[in-house]
């Protein structure tokens, strides 16, 4: 097994000397299963010890050493450096959305900052206190085994399509965490907590883009985790934001005729009532009238559309 | 063998071009399809948050009336397209699930799903069953000189064990594939694989504006004199919303955005205004718009 030569192409940033960053080359003989971790560790340690970076266990349980490899956030101890050369080069960034220090190292502060919004700790009803622990039984754990195993290393929050264009957003491991303590059979905050997630910036703002849950090296999986919380607050009758009307849209629509209705979804969703709302949508529809795009104003209906009510009609029962 | 069309809702809606160049092409190209007219909505991740259960019910349903027919699936929205994907997995890789939607199938509808059908977008069974060589004999207006900017759509790539069957999801090639094989020349850009924001349009349009005009203007910097995409979701979101980017950046791009089969429509030789590229918001200019 021989090694390979590979040039690494990595993002250098010193705050005293540089307005912007650069990119800077380092040459490795790379063995075969060798870490990018263990890489840059070499290219500190052996070519340049003025290079910047965090880490600590190696063993992908500490979360300190998400870096974007061609572009994309990843746990740099979890990842063979073999397994990303392209043209014979390995592109590292420091994760994206935070500002950077100083080379591979970021301010990780708005990261930190937003599980305030969520309250991270168990509020267990103080009037019920156990004379020992409180339990639970597999399968209530079985709810929160996934949202517990995240290890905080930012690598969803990085990649998010919604924190690059809006920093408000509570962001993916953040909305994991509130599932996390939401569906805690021991915690007697749920609705509060539900109400809340529920509010702007919250679950509702997730564009399903799927980046957080292709990025994180565990099992958390935050734009699943998204869905379950949307899931409950419908369930819990949560229906008075846009995203909640939204999906109510659907279910008018969809759960009637099988197809959706587009020109009743949007006002919907905006809320009948809701005249900023509506007249926000009139130039849009008429730009589409004017092209004969508009969607036809009498709603098609699939063939066999009964068979699609029946399925919502069991709707209730398949939520338990 | 004839395909099962999923045409999804866009394609009956808003966006009727792209059922009508979809027709086009699979004509030129010999290929048999025959619409669902009995499929319901894949839900498009909407539905699955009122319940996932019941959301997979109703695309088992889909499935079920596939294989009855003995037909494969053949969807033209990257979204329909990812989240059939992702639900055909969910049932096929979990024995326990698949027996709960069964008999929820079996209950209110008297059906059932096998796990024989396959299910692929129009771009894919273009590579992968149609073959690359044999679209390349097919074409007889190489599209030489257009330079076309590909926008996957998240359901394509991510997440991708669960929606994606590129050879490298967080570097596709598939799209840049077929646009060579059309004679065209593929532009490459930073936000290919973003996403474009349409579903957040209802929630916070201001979020969702910035998406796409990042995209547009993304692809319009990088020298594109179109951006193509297999999802008319980005369509609707790129090119219907195009003239009210300017709220949300300075400069305003302004690019044409094609749907994937109007691209392959126009390289086999069916002419421009039988392609409906005169329903887009934005119209096209130079070379295209001649054909
Ligand atoms: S799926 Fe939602 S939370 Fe996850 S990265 Fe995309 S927008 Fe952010
Ligand atoms: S959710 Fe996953 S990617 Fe995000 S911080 Fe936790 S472990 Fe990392």
């Amino acid at each position: 097994m021989t090694a390979t030569n590979v040039t690494f192409k990595v993002f250098r940033f010193d705050p005293e000397k540089d307005t912007e960053g650069r990119y800077q080359d380092y040459t490795l003989a790379v063995a075969p299963g060798e870490t990018i971790l263990n890489c840059v560790n070499r290219i500190k340690w052996e070519q340049d010890q003025t290079l910047a970076h965090r880490f600590s266990c190696g063993s992908a349980i500490c979360g300190s050493c998400a870096m974007k490899i061609n572009g994309h956030a990843t746990l740099v101890c979890k990842t063979q450096a073999m397994d990303k050369v392209k043209d014979g080069v390995i592109r590292i960034d420091p994760i994206g959305n935070l500002k950077p220090l100083r080379d591979l190292v970021v301010d990780l502060t708005p990261f930190w900052k937003s599980f305030e919004k969520v309250e991270p700790w168990l509020a267990p009803d103080a009037h019920s206190a156990p004379e020992k622990e409180r339990l639970q039984t597999p399968e209530q754990f079985a709810k929160i085994d996934n949202s517990t195993t995240c290890i905080m290393c930012a690598a969803c929050f990085s990649d998010c399509n919604v924190l690059e264009v809006d920093k408000r957003y509570y962001g993916p491991a953040t909305l994991a965490k509130a599932h996390r303590f939401i569906f805690d059979s021991r915690d007697a905050r749920t609705e509060a907590r539900l109400r809340k997630v529920t509010e702007e910036t919250g679950v509702w703002d997730c564009t399903h883009c799927g980046e957080c849950s292709t990025r994180c090296p565990t099992e958390t999986k935050p734009l699943a985790r998204i869905n379950e919380i949307r899931q409950a607050a419908m369930k819990a009758g949560m229906h008075d934001t846009s995203g909640a009307r939204h999906v109510l849209g659907f279910r008018e629509t969809v759960g009637k005729r099988g197809l959706l209705d587009e020109n009743y979804v949007p006002i919907r969703s905006v809320g009948f009532f809701n005249l900023a709302g509506l007249l926000s949508l009139a130039p849009v529809g008429l730009r589409m009238l004017a092209r004969g795009k508009n969607p036809p104003f009498i709603p098609h209906s699939i063939e066999k559309a009964g068979e699609v009510r029946a399925i919502f009609a069991k709707r209730e029962e398949l939520n338990k | 063998m004839k395909y099962a069309l999923f045409t999804g809702c866009v394609a009956k809606g808003a966006g009727r071009e792209l059922l009508t160049a979809t027709m086009k092409a699979l004509a030129k190209l010999g290929i048999e399809a025959e619409e669902m007219k009995d499929a319901a909505c894949c839900g498009a991740g909407v539905v699955q948050e009122d319940s996932h259960t019941m959301a997979a019910v109703l695309n088992a349903r889909t499935y079920a009336l596939a294989e009855e027919r003995g037909q494969d699936i053949m969807n033209i929205c990257t979204t329909c397209q990812g989240v059939h994907r992702q639900t055909q997995r969910e049932l096929d890789d979990n024995p326990a699930f698949k027996a709960l939607v069964n008999k929820e199938l079996d209950a209110t509808c008297g059906r059932r799903y096998e796990g024989k059908v396959k299910i692929r977008h129009f771009y894919e069974v273009l590579l992968q069953e149609f073959g690359i060589e044999k679209l390349k004999e097919k074409v007889v207006r190489p599209l030489t000189g257009v330079k076309v900017a590909p926008f996957y759509g998240c359901y394509a790539v991510r997440p991708p064990a669960e929606v994606s069957d590129c050879s490298d999801p967080d570097d596709p090639d598939e799209l840049e594939t077929l646009i060579r094989a059309l004679g065209a020349e593929p532009v490459s850009y930073d936000e290919r694989l973003k996403c474009c924001g349409f579903p957040v349009l209802m929630m916070n349009k201001d979020n969702s504006m910035k998406m796409s005009a990042n995209a547009v203007a993304g692809a319009q910097k990088a020298g594109a004199d179109a951006m193509v995409t297999p999802c008319p979701l980005c369509h609707l979101n790129m090119d219907a919303y195009q003239p009210e980017f300017g709220a949300v950046m300075d400069e305003e791009p302004h690019l044409p955005v094609l749907h994937f089969p109007q691209l392959v429509a126009l390289a086999l030789g069916v002419p421009g205004k039988e392609l409906g590229l005169d329903k887009h918001i934005v119209r096209m200019e130079g070379t295209i718009a001649s054909m």
